[in-house]
């Protein structure tokens, strides 16, 4: 039995797919399409003539130390948030894997951060951490610590990967607690009785059986601190002080719209579309092939 | 090798009691299977010896030693679980080596303990497969491979033949008796399945509601229940029951069990009944027959016996010896 709808004529498919194929040549094939021209000229001040140079933007980019250095940035950045907010959602999600009373509310809780926008979260954490006025500086201040991630590099760095973090951990329990409750209890008992303790359980039954949850959130969390922790980084510290936490995506906006260099920010752009391809081409590779038990 | 001592066990979950006080004596290398009907509690009770659900209060003892709170990995015992609770992510091999490499044992005893196992469960093919990559029945024996090569003082099975098919049933029913045997380990056996309980058991527990009817030798309990449960869960078909008041000279109130096979079909009998169907399985054949009260009897016949017709009128007698009589809670009060 065909359990696909079929359609008798053409018409009718195109028109249905329509919206979707409109949507994505003006949001992305388009701008990618410019980003890509873009990329081979150095528009006037202006922006009343171009000028070919080829590939001149790429060689200037990769020779520019600052841009060289925002690799290494977003390197440093992304593994932090993906291992402080993929580490903490495993923890809570043993801690509630467990629980018995209270779970609903505990899961509930904890989804709620999921819910904030980037550049909220980046707001409330720098009302917290505010040099000034913040709570935490505050009395990190009376301990006699002197925060100021605005002069500071590793406290900047910090900021912008906790709060970027924080949201993300919802996301990710919520990944963590639906593997570690699809594994069999018999299997778990099974174990504890072949004398295996809590912590070796974890590490010979429950981690490996967890593998497949791991290591999707491992490129979904590596793509979202690449890309989506732009509104987070842009409240908190604008990429500063001294570009320590200009990710690469902060690195197209500033260059582009803050230095108006727009040929260099167009590179760039090509760049980082590049990147995402390879990474969701793992991505999807991955959830074809995800290993089932 | 240990005795397993079971007093005044109870289990609540909150407020509802599930286990109502058990007294259990299991001698060394004895082997016990509880029966009874889902949500007996039979379940429950295996896994509070094995330390997987806390004793609410009595006490449990494994070789003498007091193990209430005593972790399961540290009471010496083995467990078969229902979907065998392999582990998905290691081979054969590994599966069986697990409890061992934790327990830090050489590796060359290991291996040859794995390999002594998979020897007398004829897996030794498969030593290098995943569990996904075998059948029910090789699942099942890695199972019991897990548990012979710790070499524990308790056998525990849960269920361990549920989700095979009606053959293989069988033949690893014969295959855990014949090994349990040969290792002399004492073995605590939990089914819903009466003929298991009959044919694995030294001794077998029945349970009803949270609590034992009667423990005994199988055919001890077939023979002689002591409540009418026991007498209308064990046995196949199970036993007829008559209000007492439809046989002149007993009591009404009362309960008479009598044994599919005691009945004696014939032209006159205590009993004139209809034969409503009848079931040829073969060797026996089952004749449902219904009573002038409207309720059914059963009874069994050989192939060499003659078979009524459906539809016809008959006869139905047993000898006094045979029937059995419960009081109005179902305790059984003597033979009629």
């Amino acid at each position: 039995m065909e359990k696909r709808v079929t359609f008798k004529g053409i018409w009718l498919p195109i028109l249905l797919v329509l919206p979707q194929i409109v949507i994505t040549a003006v949001f992305f094939f388009y701008p990618a399409g410019q980003a890509v021209w873009q990329s081979l000229f150095i528009p006037d001040p202006f922006g009343l003539s171009m000028q070919w140079v080829g590939l001149g933007n790429f060689e200037y980019l990769f020779s520019d130390p600052y841009y060289r250095a925002s690799f290494v940035t977003t390197a440093v950045f992304s593994i932090l948030v993906t291992v402080v907010s993929m580490g903490v959602a495993l923890y809570l999600a043993l801690l509630a894997d467990r629980l018995i009373k209270g779970a609903g509310a505990y899961r509930t809780l904890l989804i709620w951060p999921y819910a904030v926008a980037p550049a909220v979260a980046g707001v409330l954490w720098l009302f917290m951490f505010n040099t000034r006025v913040g709570v935490v500086s505050w009395y990190l201040g009376l301990l006699g610590y002197d925060w100021n991630h605005v002069l500071n590099e590793g406290e900047a760095m910090g900021l912008v990967v906790v709060a970027s973090a924080w949201g993300r951990i919802s996301y990710n329990f919520l990944f963590f607690l639906a593997g570690l409750q699809a594994i069999p209890k018999s299997v778990i008992e099974a174990a504890a009785i072949d004398g295996a303790h809590f912590w070796t359980r974890f590490r010979t039954i429950v981690f490996p059986l967890l593998s497949p949850t791991t290591f999707f959130l491992l490129v979904v969390n590596i793509i979202y601190a690449f890309f989506e922790t732009f509104g987070v980084i842009h409240t908190i510290t604008s990429g500063g002080p001294q570009q320590a936490t200009t990710i690469l995506v902060y690195k197209v906006f500033s260059d582009g719209f803050v230095g108006q260099d727009l040929g260099s920010s167009a590179a760039q752009s090509v760049v980082l579309l590049f990147l995402v391809s390879i990474l969701t081409v793992v991505q999807f590779k991955f959830i074809e092939r995800r290993v089932h038990y | 090798m240990a005795t397993v001592t079971l007093q005044n066990v109870r289990k609540s979950f909150g407020k509802t009691d599930v286990i109502h006080g058990i007294d259990l004596d299991i001698a060394d290398g004895e082997f016990i299977v509880i029966v009874g009907p889902s949500g007996c509690g039979k379940s429950t009770l295996l896994r509070m010896v094995a330390g997987l659900e806390t004793v609410t209060s009595g006490e449990v003892r494994i070789g003498g030693k007091l193990v209430n709170d005593v972790e399961p990995m540290d009471r010496d015992i083995a467990m078969v679980f229902q979907n065998y609770a392999l582990y998905p992510h290691m081979s054969v091999f590994d599966n069986m080596a697990y409890g061992l490499k934790i327990a830090k044992t050489p590796r060359s005893e290991i291996e040859e303990r794995v390999a002594s196992a998979a020897e007398l469960l004829q897996l030794e093919p498969y030593l290098h497969r995943k569990p996904r990559e075998l059948s029910g029945g090789q699942r099942q024996r890695v199972a019991m491979g897990r548990a012979i090569v710790r070499k524990p003082a308790v056998f525990l099975f849960d269920e361990p033949l549920s989700n095979l098919d009606a053959k293989l049933r069988v033949q690893m029913r014969l295959e855990i008796k014949a090994l349990q045997r040969k290792l002399g380990v004492t073995a605590l056996y939990v089914t819903h399945d009466q003929v298991e309980a009959m044919t694995l058991a030294d001794r077998m527990v029945v349970m009803n509601g949270g609590v034992a009817d009667q423990i005994g030798k199988p055919l001890e309990v077939y023979a002689d229940p002591q409540t009418a449960f026991v007498g209308g869960f064990i046995g196949s078909p199970p036993t007829n029951f008559l209000n007492a008041g439809l046989i002149p000279g007993l009591a009404t109130g009362n309960t008479i069990g009598i044994r599919p096979e005691h009945l004696v079909l014939g032209a006159d009998g205590r009993l004139q009944t209809t034969v409503a169907y009848t079931e040829a399985l073969g060797a026996e054949t089952l004749i449902h027959c219904r009573l002038p009260d409207g309720n059914q009897i059963t009874a069994r016949q050989d192939a060499t016996q003659r078979i009524p017709a459906e539809g016809e009128t008959i006869g139905i007698d047993w000898n006094d010896g045979d029937a059995m009589l419960f009081d109005a809670g179902g305790r059984r009060t003597g033979k009629v």
